[in-house]
C-alpha cells in the first residue's frame, strides 16, 4: 500500500506535471529547431512568438465567451486557436517580409540575424503588453480536472491523490497529434522534403529547383502553428502572462540543443529532458520517501535537490554541460 | 529498358557527328572570366561538346578545369565568350535556369543531400518535374542496382562510390540533354572508378551528352571522344580522346610518360 502511495504521490507531482510541460517546450522547440535548420539562425524572438499568439488566441477566446460560445466541458480557446494560428501566420510572414527577407537577401552571418531576431523580439514583447498589459490573464474555462484528487482516493482507496487537469491532458494529447502530422508533413509530402533538402544542403537544392522563398514561406507558417499551440497550452495550464513567455526562451533553447540542433526528433526528446530535469530536481521528495523509507530513515527535510526559484538554473547547467561534452546534441544535429 | 524519353536524342548524334550541324550541341566559346569582380581566371577557353558523346577537361592542379565547366554552368561571371546550348544563347541564364533547359551538374562536393533517403535524393533531383517520376526513378535503379538496394536508406550513410552514383542519379532525374560532371571519381579506390566511368559511358550511351572534368586524364581520356587539355585557363590541347592519348607532348607533360 505504501509502495502504491509513493507511485501515485510520485505521478501526481512530478510525471503527470513533468509530461505536461514537458509536451509544452517539445512544440516550442520544435519552432525553434525548424529555423534553425531551415532559416539557419537561433530565433530569439520565439518565446514572444509564443506570447502573441496565445495572445490572440486570449482576445478571441474573450470574444467568443461573450458571445456565448464554449466548447462545452472543453476550453474555448481550442475553438480559437485555429484563428489564432491564422493571425500568428500572417504576423510571422509580415515580419520576415519587412524584416529578414532584407537581410537574407544580404546573405548576412548567422549572428546578425540572431541580433535582428533580438530586436524582433523586444517589438512583439512590448506590442503583446501594449495590447494585452503586463498582467496575468485567465481565460481557462470549461471542466477543471479530468480526475481530480478525492474522486481518485475515492475509486481507489489510497491515501494518496492523483489529479489530472483537462489542460494536461489536453496538452499531451495536442502535442501527440501535432507533432505527427509535422513528422507526416515533413517525410510523406513533396514540400515538406523540399525542406528538408533545402535544409541538409541549400546549394543543392537550387540546383534542384526549389524555390527558397516558398521553403521560407511554408517554415514561418508551420513555426506560428507550433508556437501559438504551445503557447496556448502553456497559458492554459499555467497562466497567461507575458514576461513568462520570454523566460520560456531558455528552457526551449536549452530542449533544442539537448536534442540537436535542427533535428525534430531531438528538440521533442530534449523537451522531457529539461522538463523531467527541472521537476524532479526542483520537487520535495519528502513524501515520497516517508511512504518508501522505516521511520528511522525518514528525512527530517523536505528532501528538495534546489528550490523552484531555481529552475531556470537546471536547464542553464544542462545545456552548458550538453554544449561541453556533446556540442550537437544527443540526437544527431548540427552544432552551434 | 524503357528508354523512349531518350531515343529521340539518340538518333540524333549520328547526324551531328556527320556534320549536317556546324556547332556542338552545348559550347562555351572563347569564355574569358573569373569569380566575382576577381581577376580573369579563364582566358579566351572553349569547351564543347556533341550530343551522346563524352567531352573531358584534363590538366595540371589549378588549370581552371573546374572553373571552365562552372563557367559553361554560369556559375562564374563570364566577361568575354558566350555559351551556347543548341544554338541558343544562354550565357545570361542562371544556373537554375539552365537546369530547366536540360543541363544537369553534379558538383565535386557535397552533391547528395546526406539526411536524406536515396529514393528521396532521387525524388528531389526531379523536384521541377510536375509528372510522375516513377518511370525515371526505375531507370536509374537499373543503371546503378546498388542504389535499388539502398533506396530507404539515409545517403549520407554510404560509400564513397555509391553516394556518387546518388548523385549522377539525382542530376538524371530531370532527363536532361546534357550531364556535367566535376571530378566523379575523387577519392575513390580504382575498382569504383572503373566502374563508375562504365556507368558514364552507359548514360551517354542513352543520348546524354556528357561533359566531365578529371584527375585521372589517362582513363578518362581512353571513354572521351573528345579531349581538352587546359593549362592556366587556356586551351593548350585539343582533340579526340585517342589522339590525345597518342600525341608525345601531351603524354610527356601531363600523362606523365
Amino acid at each position: 500500500m505504501d509502495f502504491l502511495n509513493a507511485i501515485v504521490a510520485l505521478a501526481n507531482f512530478v510525471i503527470v506535471p513533468g509530461m505536461a510541460y514537458g509536451a509544452q517546450l517539445a512544440l516550442g522547440a520544435l519552432g525553434v529547431t525548424l529555423i534553425y535548420g531551415i532559416l539557419r539562425f537561433s530565433n530569439f524572438a520565439h518565446g514572444d512568438t509564443m506570447a502573441i499568439g496565445t495572445m490572440f488566441v486570449i482576445l478571441i477566446t474573450w470574444g467568443f465567451q461573450s458571445a456565448g460560445i464554449t466548447f462545452g466541458p472543453l476550453p474555448t480557446a481550442l475553438l480559437a486557436l485555429p484563428f489564432g494560428i491564422a493571425l500568428t501566420g500572417l504576423l510571422l510572414i509580415g515580419t520576415d517580409k519587412v524584416v529578414y527577407q532584407f537581410y537574407r537577401q544580404k546573405k548576412v552571418k548567422p549572428v546578425v540575424m540572431v541580433m535582428v531576431s533580438l530586436g524582433v523580439m523586444f517589438i512583439m514583447n512590448g506590442l503583446t503588453r501594449f495590447i494585452i498589459g503586463p498582467g496575468d490573464q485567465r481565460f481557462v474555462d470549461g471542466e477543471r480536472f479530468l480526475i481530480s484528487a478525492r474522486e481518485f482516493k475515492a475509486m481507489t482507496g489510497l491515501k494518496e491523490g492523483l489529479a489530472i487537469k483537462t489542460s494536461q491532458g489536453l496538452t499531451v494529447v495536442t502535442a501527440v497529434i501535432v507533432v505527427a502530422i509535422l513528422f507526416w508533413f515533413l517525410n510523406r509530402t513533396r514540400t515538406g522534403k523540399s525542406m528538408r533538402a533545402y535544409s541538409d544542403n541549400e546549394d543543392l537544392a537550387l540546383l534542384s529547383g526549389i524555390n527558397p522563398e516558398r521553403v521560407v514561406l511554408y517554415t514561418w507558417l508551420i513555426v506560428a502553428a507550433l508556437a501559438t499551440v504551445a503557447g496556448t497550452l502553456y497559458g492554459l495550464d499555467k497562466s497567461f502572462k507575458p514576461f513568462t513567455y520570454f523566460q520560456l526562451l531558455l528552457p526551449i533553447f536549452a530542449a533544442a540543443i539537448v536534442g540537436g540542433l535542427g533535428n525534430p526528433l531531438g528538440a521533442i526528446a530534449g523537451g522531457f529532458v529539461i522538463a523531467f530535469s527541472e521537476v524532479t530536481i526542483t520537487y520535495a521528495f519528502k513524501k515520497v520517501a516517508n511512504y518508501l523509507l522505516p521511520e528511522a530513515l525518514a528525512p527530517d527535510g523536505l528532501a528538495q535537490l534546489m528550490s523552484t526559484d531555481y529552475k531556470f538554473a537546471v536547464s542553464f547547467s544542462i545545456l552548458i554541460i550538453v554544449l561541453l561534452f556533446k556540442p550537437t546534441g544527443l540526437f544527431k544535429g548540427q552544432s552551434v | 529498358m524503357s528508354n523512349d524519353n531518350y531515343d529521340a536524342h539518340s538518333q540524333q548524334p549520328t547526324q551531328a557527328v556527320g556534320g549536317t550541324k556546324s556547332e556542338p550541341y552545348l559550347i562555351g566559346d572563347a569564355m574569358s572570366g573569373g569569380y566575382g569582380q576577381g581577376p580573369d581566371i579563364l582566358h579566351d577557353c572553349t569547351i564543347a561538346v556533341n550530343e551522346g558523346e563524352i567531352a573531358v577537361i584534363v590538366g595540371p592542379n589549378g588549370a581552371g578545369k573546374s572553373t571552365a565547366m562552372k563557367a559553361v554552368f554560369g556559375m562564374l561571371n563570364v566577361r568575354k565568350g558566350a555559351v551556347r546550348l543548341d544554338g541558343e544563347d544562354i550565357t545570361a541564364l542562371t544556373p537554375q535556369a539552365r537546369v530547366a533547359k536540360g543541363m544537369a551538374f553534379v558538383p565535386q562536393t557535397s552533391n547528395i543531400f546526406t539526411s536524406m533517403s536515396v529514393e528521396e535524393n532521387l525524388e528531389m533531383g526531379g523536384f521541377l518535374r510536375r509528372d510522375d517520376l516513377q518511370g525515371t526513378i526505375e531507370q536509374i535503379y537499373d543503371l546503378f542496382p546498388i542504389l535499388k538496394e539502398k533506396r530507404n536508406q539515409a545517403a549520407g550513410e554510404l560509400s564513397g562510390g555509391q553516394r556518387q552514383q546518388v548523385a549522377v542519379g539525382r542530376a538524371l532525374m530531370t532527363q536532361p540533354k546534357v550531364l556535367m560532371l566535376d571530378e566523379p571519381t575523387a577519392g575513390v579506390s580504382p575498382i569504383v572508378m572503373d566502374e563508375l566511368f562504365d556507368r558514364i559511358i552507359e548514360v551517354a550511351r542513352t543520348g546524354i551528352s556528357i561533359l566531365m572534368v578529371e584527375q585521372n586524364a589517362r582513363q578518362a581520356l581512353e571513354i572521351a571522344d573528345k579531349g581538352y587539355v587546359l593549362v592556366q585557363g587556356a586551351n593548350r590541347f585539343t582533340d579526340t580522346g585517342q589522339a590525345l592519348l597518342n600525341d608525345p607532348d601531351v603524354r610527356k607533360s601531363f600523362l606523365g610518360g
